[in-house]
């Protein structure tokens, strides 16, 4: 809606989200460095930055550095012992590993002219298959067919229990659909409204306070969207994970 | 819903999330970062994390334990300190007896040998004041006698030493 009335003010709220090549302008091949490489270097930085190099002195009274570190992995370690159970934990690396790099690349995304690698289907969807894929085939591992029984709800009156059964099937194939889309769209949507803003901003003259503030705000806003979706992709990775290794619960 | 409404509305500019050619590329590099990412944080990042807090969680363990350890201690050296008082109180409150009672002894047999001795001196004193006053009474004799004698030879009398003798001792018990 906000791109009809900006296409005479020339606003590219998408412009932002296009894949560069970092040198030159050729075609775009699997392993060409892009400005997605770029970014997901520097999330890559960041986290052995944040992780690794404050916790290097390994001191028992924490300077600030490894008080955020600390505070990061008894965030993640705590959300997956309670939700993901005792089992869990074993999965503790590949839970960080997600939340860090979400995380990251969501904050990372809301540095002016940054790019957002997380706002891309194509990098959710990849998370969440692998989350996805790795609940089935653990799942599946540890409790062979009895994994499926998780869709037979066996509190159900037993004539439903078809019914919730073919519900069931399609929810657990539609979990990684909703597990990226609400990532990248979150994101997605928010970077495109400040785009859209700022445009105004850039035509609007003196009035262009009224578009400045609503920048600050829905940048604000933005800045708890990125810290909320990388908690939100990070506990329902824990969910899916309890159906794969926790105790039969439904 | 934001997604499909900006993706449709911006058809002019295109969706780049829609642009699968680039899928390879994204996809491709987001699976390096993953694995780098994982390596880092399996090999490096949170064994090391792990060991911090459970280092810090074992210290603050110790140092209570040490702690109760060391008021335990302090508890008992109190204690030995008020005992050790108290038998220093007692002991000392013996001795201070002790003493008391050695020094009335001492003091009792002092006094006693004090007032021996003074007995026997104002015994012999009066001995000696005896002698005295009887070796004074003597002299006076003596004298009363030469004078008398002296002053009846000066008055031209003869003197007859048995008489004149007499006649003083009359006079003197007289």
């Amino acid at each position: 809606m906000a791109t009809e009335e900006g296409s005479g003010l020339q606003i590219h709220p998408m412009d932002q989200f296009v894949v560069k090549p970092l040198f030159g302008d050729g075609p775009i091949q699997w392993y060409t460095p892009t400005n997605v490489t770029l970014w997901m270097g520097i999330a890559v930085l960041a986290v052995i930055a944040l992780l690794v190099l404050s916790t290097r002195r390994r001191a028992i009274v924490p300077s600030r550095g490894q008080s955020v570190a600390e505070l990061f992995y008894g965030f993640v370690h705590k959300m997956v012992e309670d939700v993901a159970g005792h089992e869990g934990v074993k999965f503790f690396p590949y839970v960080m590993t997600l939340f860090m790099f979400v995380f990251l690349s969501n904050m990372l995304g809301l540095i002016p002219m940054s790019f957002t690698t997380t706002s891309h289907i194509a990098v959710t969807v990849v998370l969440a298959m692998l989350v996805f894929l790795t609940v089935t085939l653990v799942g599946l591992y540890r409790k062979g067919l009895g994994f499926l029984a998780m869709f037979w709800v066996t509190s159900a009156p037993l004539a439903l229990r078809p019914v919730l059964a073919v519900i069931e099937v399609v929810s657990y194939f539609v979990r990684p659909v909703s597990h990226s889309v609400r990532l990248g769209g979150n994101l997605l949507a928010g970077h495109a409204v400040i785009k859209v803003f700022a445009g105004f901003a850039g035509a609007m003259g003196l009035a262009s306070v009224v578009p400045i503030a609503a920048i600050v705000a829905m940048y604000g806003l933005e800045v708890l969207v990125a810290a909320v979706q990388a908690y939100v992709f990070t506990i329902l990775t824990c969910v899916y994970l309890r159906d794969a290794v926790g105790e039969a619960h439904h | 819903m934001a997604t499909e409404a900006h993706g449709e509305a911006g058809a002019a500019v295109g969706m780049p999330q829609l642009d699968f050619s680039t899928w390879p590329n994204q996809i491709f590099w987001l699976l390096v970062t993953l694995v780098v990412i994982y390596l880092v944080l399996s090999k490096i990042a949170l064994p090391r994390i792990g060991a911090v807090l459970a280092d810090r969680k074992s210290t603050i363990t110790n140092d209570l334990a040490a702690a109760e350890e060391l008021k335990q201690k302090a508890v008992e050296a109190e204690k030995a300190y008020n005992d050790a008082l108290a038998n220093a109180r007692t002991e000392a409150a013996k001795i201070i007896a002790a003493a008391k009672a050695e020094i009335q002894k001492d003091l009792d047999a002092a006094t006693a040998k004090a007032d021996a001795e003074i007995a026997a001196k104002t015994a012999e004193s009066e001995k000696s004041i005896a002698a005295i006053r009887d070796g004074a009474a003597a002299a006076v004799a003596e004298v009363a006698r030469d004078t008398a004698a002296e002053l009846v030879t000066a008055l031209g009398g003869a003197a007859d030493a048995k008489s004149v003798s007499a006649a003083v001792t009359a006079r003197l018990k007289g």
